[in-house]
Parts: C-alpha cells; sequence; structure tokens
C-alpha cells in the first residue's frame, strides 16, 4: 500500500509552495495517524493539499483539513484544497462553517479560594435546610390544629391506608429486626459476663439497651429507611408530574392533603412498632439466655422485673413520636425539592434517606445528654 | 436525483409486528433509497416508532425480512449488528442522552468505539458535532437537565451523527417544539442531509417537516403502508384517511406555508 501521505515540493525547489498528496481514506479512523505529519509541515507561503486520490472524506478528515487551515492562518500562511470530488467539498464546506470556536476557556483546577467557598457554600446549605424543615414542621403543625377546627377538610382514608403502609406492613421486619437484635445483645453479653460468673445480669443488659435504646433506634432507622424514602418518592414523582401544581390549582392544599396524614400516620404508628421491637428483643434475649446460660424464661421475667425500672421504658418510647416527626418531614421536605427530571428524584430519594437516618442518631444523642443531666 | 435513488439501503419485506393477539403490522414492504429523506406517518397506534424499532434492530418482528445496506437483519449475528450499527444514528423522541454525562461526553460515547482515535482528536470531533446541529460551544459543558427540550433533541442529534452514519433515524424530530424551533429543526435536518448525503428515516405527526424537507413519503394505515411517493403523489392516493390527512385543513396550511417559505428563499437567492 502506498503511503498516506506524500510531500511534493513546489517548483524550482523552494519551499514556499508545498503540495501534500493524501491517499487513501481520510475518515475518523485515520485521523489520528494522518493528524502529525500534516502539523509538522512547513510550507513557506500556502500548503496545497491534494485530495485527488482520497476515496473517503468524512467530517472527521473535514476537521482535520479545516483544523489545519485555523493554524496556517495563525502563522499568516494559506490552505489550498485541490481536487477535492463534489461530496467531499460538500462536507469540508459545511464543517468550516460549522468549526466550533472555543472562546475563552474555563478555567479548571483547584484553588483554596475554590474550596473555601466550597466548603461555605455546603455549610449554608445545610443551614437553610434546617430553616427549611423547621418551615415545614411549622406549616405541618399549623395545618394540624387548622384540621382540628374543620375536621371534614382531613383525609381519614388517606390516614388509615397511611398507617397500614408505614406500620402495619413493617411489622414482620422490625420484629424480627428486634429479634435478632436481642440474640446478638443476650450471646455477645453472656460471654463477657460468664467470665465474672454474673451471668445473671445478662437480662439488665438485654432490658436496659433494648428497652432505652436499641429497639426504639433501630425500629427510627429501618422506618427512615423504609418510609422517609417512600414520602419522598410518592411526592416527588407527582411533583415532577406536576400533579402538586394541579392540586393548588384545584383548590387543594398539598400540606394537608399529603404531608398531613403522612406525619400523623407515623406519629401513631411509630410507638407502636417501637412497642413491637421491644417485646421482640426481649423475646430473642430471652429465648438465647435459656439456650446459652440456661436462665428459664420464668427466671428472666422474675430477674427482669425485679431489676429494670419501667422508666427506662419511658425513656425509650418518649422518643418515638420526636423520630417519627423528623422522619416524616423529612421525607415530605425531600418530594418537594425533587425538579423535573428523574434524575432529582433517585437523588432526592436517597438524600432523605441519610438525612432522616442521620437525623434520628443526632436527636438520639441529645436525648441521651437530656436524660443524663436530668437523671433518668 | 434518479442516480441517488437507485440503491436501496433499507429493505423491507412481508415485515409482521405483534404484541399477543394484537397485530401492528402484518405484510408490510418498505423501500428506502439512498440519499433522501423518507417521512413515515400515520395516525396514532399505527405502529411507526414499532416499525422504526424493528429497522434497528430493537424490536424482532414475527415475520418478515429486513435489509438494512445489504445486511438481512432478522438473521444476522451480534458482531455484524454491531457493525452495522456504526453506520447509523438513531434519535430518540427526547434526545435519549445519557443523564450522567455532559452532552459533549454523550457525543464522545459513539466515538470512543473507534480503535486509535486520540482522546484530543475525539474532544474535538465531538465539539464540531455540537457544532453542527447548532449548538453554542459552551452547551457540550452542560448535562441534558440542563437543556431545553430543543437544545436536548439538538444534542441527541449530535450523537446520532458522531460517526458519519450513512442512515439517520429520527423519531418524531419536531415533537414538542414551538413552531421557530420545529421550523429550525426541519432546516437542520434538510442542510445536513444534503452536505453530508446523509439518509434520513423521520417518523413524524407534524405536516410542516413533511412539507418542508422530505422527498418522500411513506403512509402506515391498517397494519401496512398504505401509499408511498411525493407529497403530490398522496393526492392521487384513493383513501379517506390519506385524503382527511392530506387534504385537511391543516395540511393546507402547511402547503401554503411552504410554498410561501420557497418564494421568499428564492427571492433571497
Amino acid at each position: 500500500m502506498d503511503t498516506p501521505i506524500e510531500v511534493q515540493h513546489g517548483k524550482a525547489g523552494s519551499d514556499d509552495v508545498l503540495t501534500v498528496l493524501l491517499r487513501g481514506k481520510l475518515t475518523v479512523e485515520t485521523v489520528t495517524s494522518l493528524r502529525p505529519g500534516l502539523m509538522s509541515l512547513e510550507p513557506g507561503r500556502k500548503l496545497v493539499v491534494d485530495l485527488a486520490d482520497v476515496t473517503r472524506l468524512d467530517t472527521a478528515g473535514g476537521w482535520l483539513l479545516c483544523d489545519l487551515r485555523l493554524r496556517l492562518a495563525e502563522a499568516g500562511k494559506q490552505l489550498e484544497i485541490s481536487n477535492a470530488a463534489e461530496q467531499a467539498r460538500s462536507i469540508i464546506e459545511t464543517v468550516k462553517t460549522a468549526m466550533p470556536d472555543p472562546g475563552e476557556q474555563a478555567v479548571s483546577g483547584f484553588s483554596v479560594r475554590a474550596r473555601l467557598a466550597a466548603i461555605g457554600m455546603s455549610v449554608s446549605a445545610g443551614i437553610a435546610l434546617v430553616v427549611e424543615l423547621t418551615g415545614y414542621l411549622g406549616i405541618i403543625v399549623h395545618r394540624f390544629f387548622r384540621t382540628l377546627r374543620h375536621p371534614g377538610e382531613f383525609r381519614m382514608t388517606a390516614l388509615v391506608a397511611h398507617c397500614e403502609d408505614v406500620g402495619f406492613r413493617a411489622v414482620p421486619i422490625v420484629a424480627l429486626m428486634a429479634f435478632l437484635i436481642g440474640v446478638v445483645l443476650a450471646f455477645q453479653g453472656s460471654a463477657q459476663l460468664q467470665q465474672f460468673g454474673a451471668e445473671v445480669f445478662v437480662v439488665d443488659l438485654i432490658a436496659i439497651s433494648i428497652l432505652r435504646e436499641l429497639g426504639i433506634l433501630l425500629t427510627a432507622i429501618i422506618v427512615a429507611g423504609r418510609t422517609a424514602s417512600a414520602f419522598t418518592a410518592a411526592i416527588g414523582s407527582m411533583k415532577m408530574r406536576e400533579e402538586i401544581d394541579a392540586m393548588q390549582t384545584l383548590g387543594l392544599d398539598p400540606p394537608t392533603v399529603l404531608f398531613l396524614p403522612r406525619v400523623l400516620a407515623l406519629l401513631l404508628m411509630l410507638p407502636i412498632l417501637g412497642l413491637i421491637a421491644n417485646l421482640m428483643g426481649l423475646l430473642g434475649g430471652a429465648l438465647m439466655a435459656w439456650i446459652d446460660l440456661g436462665i428459664s424464661p420464668m427466671m428472666f421475667q422474675a430477674r427482669l422485673l425485679e431489676g429494670t425500672d419501667v422508666s427506662h421504658l419511658f425513656v425509650g418510647m418518649v422518643k418515638a413520636p420526636v423520630f417519627a416527626v423528623i422522619i416524616g418531614v423529612i421525607g415530605c421536605h425531600a418530594g418537594m425539592r425533587v425538579g423535573g427530571n428523574a434524575e432529582s428524584l433517585g437523588r432526592m430519594t436517597s438524600n432523605a434517606v441519610v438525612t432522616a437516618i442521620f437525623a434520628v442518631i443526632v436527636a438520639d444523642a441529645l436525648f441521651s445528654i437530656f436524660f443524663a443531666q436530668i437523671g433518668l | 436525483m434518479a442516480d441517488r435513488r437507485s440503491e436501496t439501503v433499507i429493505r423491507v419485506r412481508g415485515l409482521r409486528n405483534q404484541f399477543g393477539q394484537h397485530v401492528v403490522h402484518d405484510q408490510l414492504d418498505l423501500d428506502v433509497y439512498r440519499g433522501e429523506i423518507i417521512g413515515v406517518v400515520g395516525g396514532s397506534g399505527t405502529g411507526k416508532s414499532v416499525l422504526l424499532r424493528s429497522i434497528t434492530g430493537l424490536q424482532k418482528p414475527a415475520a418478515g425480512t429486513i435489509e438494512v445496506l445489504g445486511v438481512e437483519m432478522t438473521n444476522a449475528d451480534d458482531e455484524t449488528r454491531h457493525k452495522l450499527s456504526l453506520r447509523w444514528g438513531v434519535m430518540f423522541q427526547d434526545g435519549a442522552l445519557f443523564s450522567s454525562l455532559t452532552v459533549r461526553e454523550n457525543v464522545e460515547v459513539p466515538l470512543r468505539s473507534v480503535t486509535g482515535l486520540s482522546p484530543e482528536i475525539r474532544r474535538a470531533l465531538a465539539d464540531l458535532k455540537i457544532a453542527m446541529v447548532g449548538l453554542e460551544y459552551h452547551a457540550g459543558d452542560k448535562y441534558p437537565s440542563e437543556l431545553s427540550g430543543g437544545m436536548r433533541k439538538r444534542a441527541g442529534l449530535a450523537r446520532a451523527l458522531a460517526l458519519d452514519p450513512e442512515i439517520v433515524f429520527l423519531d418524531e424530530p419536531t415533537a414538542g417544539l414551538d413552531p421557530i424551533g420545529a421550523s429550525a429543526f426541519d432546516d437542520l435536518i434538510g442542510k445536513l442531509s444534503k452536505s453530508l448525503g446523509l439518509t434520513v428515516f423521520l417518523v413524524t405527526h407534524d405536516l410542516d417537516t413533511l412539507y418542508s424537507v422530505c422527498d418522500r413519503v411513506a403512509v402506515l394505515a391498517n397494519r401496512t403502508v398504505l401509499a408511498t411517493g411525493t407529497l403530490g403523489d398522496m393526492n392521487k392516493v384513493d383513501d379517506p384517511w390519506v385524503k382527511e390527512y392530506f387534504g385537511g385543513p391543516r395540511s393546507r396550511a402547511a402547503l401554503s406555508s411552504s410554498a410561501n417559505a420557497l418564494s421568499s428563499s428564492g427571492d433571497d437567492g
């Protein structure tokens, strides 16, 4: 095969006019190999590119020639294309008119200033989120009291449906999770306490940790993952399809219709789920204590009633409504922030879960400090 | 024109498509010639998009043969299909751009299949394609969600044109665009088809598109191609739907506006 580029020097040996003969295909497959050869040419005044032997030329080939022309023009030199076929000429002409002008290139790379600005921006976004969430909470509380005055506006069917979804359908997963946590606590606790011959205190360990902390916290985390995402997806897809705008034009109030039943359902259901989790956790712990340590269920019950104060149950359950409101408000708020495309729906759904779980854990930490201070 | 019409690039024979009991196409024949712009029209549910999907291999037909660029699609192996897919470009209704990539990266996707193409040239070629469809340079840095509907369609066209295909399939290229944007898009299709020698297969509802850019029209009805020919031929077709479609008030309005456009562009020249 002939070489794809053949350089013919101008007449009388001068390099004033340089002629290049191109052969074969001038297409997207060959531009990368042809380009260095063409770019290295140094004509004195003018470069003539002869396309007589070019079998095929596509826009990539056209781009190669137009790019060459621009570079030569920068150096005050000319490019002439000769013997181009009709189709090739038409392509080169189209490319020539379309050649993009990059304008000023965007400055890339990281500066300290940009990093600081990014940190500042995310801090202010975080503060704005807290402010917005507080606003949503206010709206929901307001709508709650308004529906107390106008009970006709309240959607009982929606509340019941959400209760089923949020509460009833979550029972199996919550129960199983709590049961396994009880088993794990008993198993780990017995291994440690056996070293001191203090096996019987495993009952206190299980009861206090589950009733006070784990039962309700883990339930809230599961519900945050299950329900906050469901709220965001449901409200977000309505937002995306402009259903919420339609609602407003029909005189329906989105917070009353959408947020209130959801948050109320959570408020009613989360304590119940927490109670189920507590019972199942104790059951799992009792079972494991029986198998592993030989503490009979009777003994477990006696020890439980004697050694564990009812205040532990109170400390645990009092957190439930707070967690419920946190999860509900974050889920609804994230749904309303969904934009016009499916991508933002996905992003906001995962955002809602992460934010809800994080907020639940922060709230739990604050409760711990509070109860420690008041000595409960 | 006659020599351009000599080569058949798409040959559909006896195509049958059905979904369960519902037969969409039956005994459908269609020829598309090199270098022409063919507009496929038909009422809703006549399977225009299904036809496009069958030809591009997205939908396996129940019976019949589809020959594209000399390759029989229905029994081609994966390798042949892949090679063939590099020789055509498809623009879907809303552009179907990959939402996690910028417009430039979207256009670079097909270019990545070219072995030995340097990243720098790949980027430059993507920029060229973006400019060719009439988008400004900075549109290349944007994500599809930041673009308007018309810009997304243009970006979709840029991606379809990335490898200089011989055939371009356009699904409803002007649907959802305002009249100005739609006619600009029609012009773009006509111009690119002429200058790059493209064969364009477009599915449309837009009568303006038919009158301003299409060389030939194929009417889908009764599960088959009812008529093909130039717009002039359509007036001679004796079928109530065709008469209604091409003789209705919207059609007459589109015809007169395209006639005006022709005469005014004649004045300019």
